[in-house]
C-alpha cells in the first residue's frame, strides 16, 4: 500500500467516506449521490467485502457497478431482487448504513432535506421533501457528504424542517435514549467529523491537508469540539485510486466538489 | 368479466373531491395517459398520493389539486419538481409530508382495513410535528410511543402497467413494481392502463405470471394505451423522455407557464398528445436510464 502524492479533493474524500463502512459487517450500504455511492463501492471492494449493495434500481449487486453509462456487453453482478418496498423491510431491520447530503445540518446532527425558510404551509424554498431521512435516522447507522462545508448547511440554530432525527433532547421520544440516534461520519471539503463530542457535541475528527481548525470554525454556525491535535485525513493510497478510477470510469467525481482542487494543495 | 374502458370512461367514474392514490415513483411508470385525462377534464379538489414526479406537478399546476400527500416529488435526474415547488411556495395546496416509508405503511393499513400501523419511523422529526393529523400513542407492550401511521383510503388508484388481460390480470415486468400492489389494494376502484394487451393464455407461462403482484379481483377496469407512461418510463419497453421533461422544467420558466406546455402537447386526445410528442414509434425507442 503506497500513499499517493497526486490526488484530488474528491478521491480524499471518497477514501475518508469509505471508512465509515469499514467495521459494519454484512448491511446494505446506501450512497446517495457520486462520492457516496463511490465511497460505499470502495469499502465494498476493500476495507469491508461483506457489505451489500444494490445497482441505485431493483436488483442487489455481489459487486458495485461502476458509474454511468457502461458498456453494452456490461453483465452487472446481480444477486438478488431488491425493490424499494423490500428496501423498507431492510431499513426497518436496522442491517443497513446510508451515506446521504442534507441540505442543512443543526447542532443536533437533525437534518433538512425538505424546505427553507417560510412555513409548513408556505416555504419560501420547496426542496425534496423529507424521503426517507425519518425512518433511516431512526432505524440505522447514517453519515452525511457534504461538498461545500459552510454556516448556511451546517446553520446556527435548529433546522428549518427537521426531516431526521438527531441528538436533541427537547425531540427525544418517549422511551428512547439518545445514544439510540446513531450519525456516525460527517465528510466534507474541509475535514470529517463526528457527534462524538461532550452531549454529542460535533467533533473534529480529521483535518484535510492545508486546512485548519479556525476554517473549520468560521465556516460553522455553532462550535465544534476539538480535542488536543488533530490528524490530517489520511492520503489515498495508488492501489484506491485504482479502484475508484475503475469504479468511475467518466471521471463524474471529478464534477462533485466546485472547481475540482487538489487533495494536497501544497 | 371483461373489464376494458378508455381514459374517458375511467375519468367519468371520478369526482370532485376524491382521493387518489398514483402508482409508479418520480420519473417511473406513472399513468400519465390517464393523468393527461384528468387534465382534459374539470376535475377538481383532489387529494393525491403519490411517489411523486410530473403526475403531481401538472395536476398541481392545473388546479385540480387540493391536498398532497407526499414524501418527494421529484424528477430524479433533475431533483426538484418545478410546478410542484411553485405550489408550495405560493401555498396554493394543502400537505401531508410524511416519510417513504410510511406511505407504505398507510397504504397497507388501507388494504387491510386497520386504522393504522405502529412504526417508529417519523419519531422525533417534523413528519410528525407538522402533521396533526398523524398521532403519536403509548404502546401496551413497552414503554416507548410509537407512530400510529393512518390508513391512507384511496377512493381510486391510477397504475400503468407493462400488460394485462381483459380480466384485469396486470404484469409489471420492469425490474421494480414500486408500492404499485399496496396502491391498488389501498382504493375502493382501481384503474390500470396498460401498454399491450394480451390474451389470458399469455399468463400460462410461470415465468410471465410471476410478474403479476395483485390478484385481477383488485382490478376495477383496464385501459388499453400503448406509451401510456409517457413521458415517464416504461421498463423494459420504454425509458423516461429527457429532452421531453427538460422541456417541461423549461416551461415553468416562461411565462405562458404550464399552459403554454399544455398547448404544445395535452391535446384533445392520447392520440394528439402522441403526435405532439413525436408518435408512438418514437417513445418505444427512448433508451432506459442508467442508474
Amino acid at each position: 500500500m503506497t500513499a499517493a502524492t497526486d490526488y484530488t479533493l474528491a478521491e480524499l474524500c471518497i477514501v475518508a467516506a469509505s471508512k465509515a463502512f469499514a467495521d459494519e459487517g454484512e448491511v446494505l450500504a446506501t450512497g446517495i449521490g457520486v462520492i457516496p455511492r463511490l465511497a460505499a463501492s470502495l469499502a465494498m471492494k476493500t476495507c469491508n467485502t461483506d457489505l451489500m449493495m444494490t445497482d441505485s434500481e431493483a436488483w442487489m449487486l455481489s459487486e458495485p457497478n461502476p458509474i454511468g453509462k457502461r458498456p453494452a456487453d456490461f453483465v452487472p453482478a446481480i444477486e438478488s431482487w431488491m425493490g424499494f418496498s423490500r428496501i423498507f423491510d431492510n431499513v426497518w431491520s436496522g442491517k443497513r448504513h446510508a451515506m446521504l447530503g442534507p441540505t442543512q445540518i443543526d447542532k443536533y446532527g437533525q437534518s433538512n432535506t425538505s424546505a427553507l425558510g417560510g412555513t409548513y404551509e408556505k416555504p419560501k424554498t420547496m426542496m425534496l421533501g423529507a424521503r426517507g431521512f425519518p425512518g433511516n435516522s431512526i432505524s440505522h447507522p447514517n453519515s452525511f457528504f457534504v461538498p461545500e462545508h459552510n454556516s448556511r448547511v451546517f446553520m446556527d440554530g435548529e433546522c428549518d424542517f427537521v426531516s431526521s432525527i438527531g441528538y436533541n433532547p427537547a425531540r427525544l421520544p418517549k422511551g428512547h435514549k439518545l445514544d439510540d440516534v446513531d450519525i456516525r461520519l460527517v465528510i466534507t471539503n474541509l475535514c470529517v467529523m463526528d457527534f462524538g463530542g461532550p452531549d454529542h457535541q460535533i467533533r473534529l475528527v480529521s483535518l484535510h491537508p492545508g486546512v485548519t481548525v479556525e476554517q473549520v470554525q468560521e465556516n460553522t454556525g455553532y462550535p465544534v469540539h476539538v480535542a488536543g491535535s488533530v490528524p490530517t485525513t489520511e492520503a489515498p493510497t495508488r492501489e484506491q485510486l485504482d479502484i475508484i478510477a475503475a469504479l468511475d470510469p467518466h471521471n463524474q467525481r471529478a464534477q462533485q466538489i466546485r472547481d475540482n482542487p487538489p487533495g494536497n494543495p501544497t | 368479466m371483461n373489464k376494458q374502458m378508455t381514459a374517458a370512461q375511467v375519468v367519468a367514474q371520478l369526482k370532485d373531491g376524491m382521493t387518489i392514490g398514483i402508482g409508479g415513483w418520480g420519473p417511473r411508470r406513472k399513468p400519465m395517459a390517464l393523468v393527461r385525462e384528468i387534465l382534459r377534464s374539470s376535475l377538481k379538489d383532489l387529494t393525491i398520493v403519490s411517489y411523486g414526479g410530473a403526475d403531481v406537478g401538472m395536476l398541481c399546476a392545473a388546479g385540480r389539486v387540493k391536498k398532497v400527500v407526499f414524501a418527494f416529488v421529484s424528477l430524479d435526474f433533475i431533483p426538484l419538481e418545478p410546478y410542484f415547488r411553485q405550489a408550495r411556495q405560493s401555498g396554493a395546496i394543502e400537505v401531508m409530508e410524511i416519510d417513504e416509508g410510511m406511505m407504505l405503511l398507510g397504504l397497507r393499513a388501507a388494504s387491510w382495513g386497520i386504522p393504522f400501523i405502529p412504526t417508529e419511523v417519523g419519531l422525533g422529526t417534523d413528519v410528525i410535528n407538522k402533521n396533526p393529523d398523524i398521532h403519536v400513542i403509548d404502546s401496551p407492550y413497552d414503554d416507548k410511543e410509537w407512530v400510529a401511521m393512518p390508513a391512507l383510503q384511496l377512493d381510486v388508484s391510477l397504475i400503468h402497467a407493462d400488460r394485462a388481460d381483459a380480466r384485469g390480470v396486470c404484469q409489471i415486468a420492469g425490474p421494480d413494481f414500486y408500492m404499485d400492489d399496496w396502491f391498488a389494494r389501498a382504493a375502493t376502484q382501481t384503474f390500470v392502463s396498460c401498454d399491450e394487451l394480451v390474451a389470458t393464455e399469455f399468463f400460462h407461462d410461470p415465468t410471465q405470471a410471476r410478474m403479476v403482484h395483485w390478484e385481477r379481483s383488485v382490478t376495477t377496469g383496464v385501459v388499453h394505451i400503448p406509451g401510456g407512461a409517457h413521458p415517464s418510463s416504461c421498463s423494459p419497453l420504454y425509458g423516461f423522455d429527457v429532452p421531453h421533461f427538460k422541456a417541461y422544467v423549461a416551461s415553468a420558466k416562461d411565462e405562458a407557464g404550464i399552459q403554454g406546455y399544455f398547448d404544445q402537447y395535452l391535446g384533445a386526445s392520447e392520440e394528439e398528445y402522441q403526435n405532439n410528442v413525436g408518435g408512438l414509434d418514437a417513445i418505444r425507442t427512448i433508451e432506459l436510464p442508467t442508474y
